[in-house]
């Protein structure tokens, strides 16, 4: 069969409604021309559709006629299925009736759950509303029940003093109760019944110095007079002192009055258009000038109508002082504002700088007086502070020390003149115990040469200095040294044998103070030196001892010298 | 300021006449009269047991003391040492004894209050007067010497006798409106009385002098009321003290309030002066402290002190008081007037360290004095406005409006200053301690700070 023709047919076939005309149209779909292709034809539609049956062959080949059995089976096998599918499209439609009813069902009970939702919702916001107010009700509720709870304790506490003070009160009542009781036993059973006694050496006089009076009807009501009259002489004067007080203060809201009409009249034309207004005000005031004069005048001063009326007036006058201050106040802020460049601020400005300049001079002061008064205060707590005691201790140990150092200075170089002086000495002592030695032999000779020729008269003076000359040998000494030791030796001398030079000896030095004594035999010569030794003396004072005792010795040997000088005169 | 030497006392039984010339003490038994001028003992006298209370007659002339325990008065003439008078009450006992203000009069209070005797040294009459009240202040006298006030209770009900003291007459006699009068007070001028009822009540009554009821004044209901009650020296104000810490002051006019003080835990107040006692430690080196110099030194011991001006806002130390005492320690407490009625100066019992100073002129507070310890004592000097104070410590502590000082005391061996009354004449103090007694002599000039 040609595809084409298949086609055909199927579509003939599909085109049209499955009714029973339709076996009508299967009539057109086979003729005797197309069987084996009608055949062949339902065979594979057979096949397709899963039928096992065996294949519709034609009876005989070439022949109209078909097999029945297999056709029969084919048609039986259709049938079954056609009755299938009948009964499923029942189903399916019953399944679909009732799907659609329990649809429409599920509908109808999704709306009406939706109405009951809003339903519910509106309501519970409706709760919600209850709700918030019954808990602001619970609120208020607890803050009253709050103060009345504290309110509670507060009378509670009250009570509990009130219970305390009362039990108190009670139970010292009921001590006293009882002490009073004890003194009742007491005296009923001790009834000695002691007479109250007054015992007064004499009676004394009255302290007015008046008799005293019986007591009469006249006194009583002498009395109540007295009474009566102190207390009217005190409300006369309370009274008195009332009227003046009102009298003052009166007088002062007369005043008042006027100095606020005063000052309300001059400003009035200069107010901005209300000159009208003014001079009304003016009339009114003038008025009620007039009116308070004439009350004053006619009327009591304690009238009450002429109380209140002043107090209107004032009180009118007051208003209107106080509004003309406000449109001044209003008046001065705009100007303010308006004038901000203007000169009126650079005075301003300069007021404030003057008010930074005084208030830096015035810190400045401050300052300086802060810094005064703790030098003060470092002045006078001298021996409280430890650092500063220190510091000045300080300040003067090194005061002392440089006059210390000075000191030492001085000592020192005192000292090494004196070593120097010292040295000089030993020098010349040696020196001097070596010519000494020398005179000694040379006398020695010359007494051994006088005695040999023994002859009187002879030139003493020359033989001294001789003696002088040959014992002596100049050196570069210090002259006071050269004429110290020609002194000496021209004492020495005179000596006869009896006198031993003890001091040659001993090599030290002799004292400034034996010099000074044999420098006094050569006045002239030693009178300058006195100043001289008198430093001298001063800076030797250590080795002072030792020489004094040698100057002793030096002196009996002067004195010496002298008695020797003259026995050495008599001797000749 | 001089110091005078120390005395002895006991009881602080210590007063200056009335005409300011001579000064009592009392040492255990016996009555020691000086000169004020020179100290010198006039007169001594000798009692038959421990004077309880002493005072002078109105005219200087006669001192009672009494002897609470044996039940005896005795009273002394000055002019005539060996003028005697002793008064026995007996078995009836003696709980206190005043003079009259004519000065020939005794008034004896028995025990329980059973009665009050009247004796006369002028008629040697004796005077019964029944049921007076038992209370803080039962019997008053009016400045200028004529009546006599006196609180009764009888059936429960609280009345008022007024006297004449001339004749001891029952003038008016009256019922007082009170639940239970607490005390009575004569205004200055003599024509006012105060009555005012227990602390469970606060009730103040103001009756003229003929018995009328010229004004009630009630601040609050319930709560604990009045503590104390003062007039000023002028009579135009009367100043209430009550257990709520304040301080109310009524006018003589309208007898209604004028205006309240309240003490404040916390002072924010610019214009008041806030003087606070700072204590200054001397300095001990350790190489000082040797044997010798702390025995010597006892300014180891007594520290100097001086007042700093606080500025606001500045902080009072408070005391709760027990809740569960009766009389609790709390309220104002002591009040007093300066003698020209210009300054009130108060203390608030929880607060005790510290005195309070108004103006009376402009109704606000004036000064505020901290001290270092509980305030025992004040007095205004009777002439100008001049406090002095004491702690309890060694020191005298004097306010005036130019400032305020502290002075220690110098006297060896620490003298505790107790309390302190003031010469009539304004120019002496007498200091009393616990069983001493040192007059202090003021400068002429006001002593600065």
């Amino acid at each position: 069969m040609s595809p084409s023709r298949q086609n055909n047919f199927v579509s003939m076939l599909s085109s049209l409604p499955l009714s029973r005309s339709s076996y009508n149209v299967i009539c057109a779909f086979c003729t005797e021309d197309n069987m084996p292709q009608c055949m062949s034809y339902i065979n594979q539609e057979l096949d397709s559709l899963g039928l096992c049956s065996p294949r519709i062959e034609a009876s005989s080949p070439g022949g109209a006629g078909l097999n029945t059995v297999p056709a029969l089976n084919a048609m039986y096998e259709l049938m079954q299925i056609h009755r299938r599918n009948m009964c499923t499209l029942e189903e399916l439609e019953n399944d679909q009736l009732k799907k659609s009813s329990t649809l429409d069902h599920m509908q109808m009970n999704n709306s009406r759950l939706k109405d009951q939702l809003e339903l519910s919702i509106r309501e519970k916001s409706g709760l919600h509303e209850t709700e918030r107010q019954l808990q602001l009700k619970i609120k208020t509720l607890q803050s009253c029940l709050k103060t009345e709870k504290d309110e509670v304790q507060k009378l509670q506490s009250i009570i509990a003093s009130r219970a305390s003070q009362y039990s108190h009160d009670a139970k010292r009542k009921e001590r006293e109760a009882a002490k009073l009781k004890e003194r009742l036993g007491q005296l009923l059973v001790d009834r000695k019944d002691k007479k109250l006694a007054l015992d007064v050496l004499n009676s004394l006089g009255r302290s007015d110095g008046k008799r005293s009076h019986w007591k009469t009807a006249k006194t009583t009501t002498s009395h109540e007079d007295e009474m009566y009259k102190s207390l009217l002489n005190d409300y006369e004067v309370s009274q008195r002192s009332l009227l003046l007080e009102n009298a003052e203060l009166k007088k002062v809201l007369q005043q008042m009055k006027k100095e606020m009409i005063h000052i309300l009249s001059p400003r009035l034309p200069s107010t901005r258009g209300a000159a009208a207004e003014n001079s009304r005000e003016q009339a009114d005031s003038d008025g009620e000038e007039k009116a308070g004069d004439t009350s004053r005048e006619t009327l009591d001063q304690s009238c009450e109508h002429a109380r209140e009326q002043l107090t209107n007036s004032i009180r009118q006058q007051w208003r209107k002082l106080r509004n003309h201050m406000e449109k001044l106040d209003s008046q001065a802020s705009l100007v303010h504002h308006q004038l901000e460049s203007n000169k009126e601020v650079i005075p301003r400005e300069t007021h404030e700088d003057e008010m930074e300049r005084m208030r830096r001079e015035v810190q400045q002061c401050k300052e300086f007086i802060h810094a005064q008064q703790q030098l003060l205060q470092q002045q006078l707590n001298t021996s409280f502070d430890d650092e500063t005691a220190a510091l000045l201790n300080d300040c003067y140990t090194l005061e002392e020390k440089e006059r210390l150092k000075e000191e030492w200075r001085l000592f020192e170089e005192q000292k090494r003149n004196f070593a120097r002086e010292r040295k000089n000495f030993t020098e010349a002592a040696i020196r001097l115990g070596r010519e000494k030695k020398a005179f000694e032999e040379d006398r020695a000779s010359w007494l051994k040469n006088q005695f040999l020729n023994m002859t009187p008269f002879t030139d003493r003076r020359r033989c001294s200095s001789s003696d002088g000359q040959s014992a002596l040998s100049v050196r570069s000494e210090p002259e006071m040294r050269m004429s110290s030791t020609k002194a000496q030796l021209a004492k020495s001398s005179a000596y006869a044998t009896f006198s031993t030079p003890k001091s040659t000896q001993s090599a030290t030095v002799p004292s400034t103070t034996e010099l000074y004594r044999t420098l006094r035999l050569i006045p002239d010569s030693s009178s300058s030196r006195h100043s001289n030794r008198g430093s001298w003396q001063e800076s030797n004072t250590i080795d002072d001892g030792d020489f004094r005792v040698k100057s002793n010795r030096i002196q009996c040997r002067d004195l010496s010298i002298f008695s020797l000088g003259g026995d050495e005169n008599s001797l000749t | 300021m001089n110091f005078s030497e120390v005395f002895k006392q006991s009881n602080q039984l210590c007063k200056i006449s009335p005409d300011g010339k001579y000064l009592a003490t009392c040492v255990q038994y016996r009555l020691v009269v000086r000169e004020v001028s020179t100290l010198q003992i006039l007169q001594l006298y000798t009692c038959l047991d421990q004077i309880s209370h002493m005072d002078w007659s109105s005219d200087s002339l006669f001192i009672l003391c009494a002897m609470y325990k044996r039940g005896l008065v005795q009273v002394w003439s000055l002019e005539q040492p060996d003028w005697h008078c002793k008064i026995d009450e007996g078995s009836i006992g003696l709980v206190s004894s005043r003079w009259s203000p004519d000065g020939r009069h005794i008034l004896n209070t028995t025990e329980f209050h059973l009665r009050v005797t009247v004796w006369s040294l002028c008629t040697k009459a004796v005077s019964y007067i029944k049921y007076p009240k038992a209370c803080q202040k039962g019997i008053d006298f009016s400045k200028d010497g004529c009546y006599m006030a006196l609180a009764e209770r009888r059936d429960c009900k609280d009345y008022v006798s007024v006297f004449v003291c001339d004749d001891w007459h029952l003038l008016r006699h009256f019922e007082t409106e009170t639940q239970d009068l607490a005390g009575l007070e004569w205004s200055p001028n003599g024509c006012v009385l105060a009555v005012w009822d227990s602390s469970l009540e606060y009730k103040v009554l103001l009756y003229s002098l003929d018995g009328r009821l010229l004004s009630t004044y009630s601040a609050y209901e319930w709560s604990l009321g009045i503590k104390s009650v003062t007039w000023s020296p002028s009579s135009q104000f009367l100043a209430i003290g009550s257990y709520d810490e304040k301080v109310r002051v009524l006018n003589h006019i309208t007898w209604k309030k004028i205006t309240q003080f309240e003490h404040l835990a916390t002072i924010n107040n610019t214009k008041a002066v806030v003087y606070k006692e700072v204590e200054k430690r001397p300095t001990v080196r350790s190489d000082n402290l040797s044997l010798h110099n702390i025995t010597i030194g006892t300014n180891l011991f007594n520290t100097q002190s001086k007042y700093e001006i606080c500025p606001p806002p500045v902080q009072i130390p408070v005391v709760k008081p027990d809740p569960d005492r009766a009389n609790p320690k709390i309220g104002v407490s002591t009040l007093a007037f300066s003698s020209d009625s210009r300054y009130l100066a108060t203390k608030n019992d929880n607060m005790a360290s510290v005195v309070w100073v108004w103006d009376m002129q402009k109704m606000s507070l004036e000064a505020v004095l901290e001290q270092t310890s509980a305030v025992r004592c004040f007095q205004w000097d009777p002439l100008r406005p001049r406090l002095a104070l004491c702690t309890g410590n060694t020191k005298l502590y004097l306010w005036s409006p130019a400032g305020c000082v502290s002075v220690q005391v110098p006297t060896e061996g620490g003298f505790q200053v107790q309390s302190l009354n003031w010469h009539c004449g304004g120019d002496s103090l007498i200091l009393l301690g616990k069983e001493q007694l040192c007059l202090c002599y003021m400068d002429t000039d006001q002593v600065d700070k």
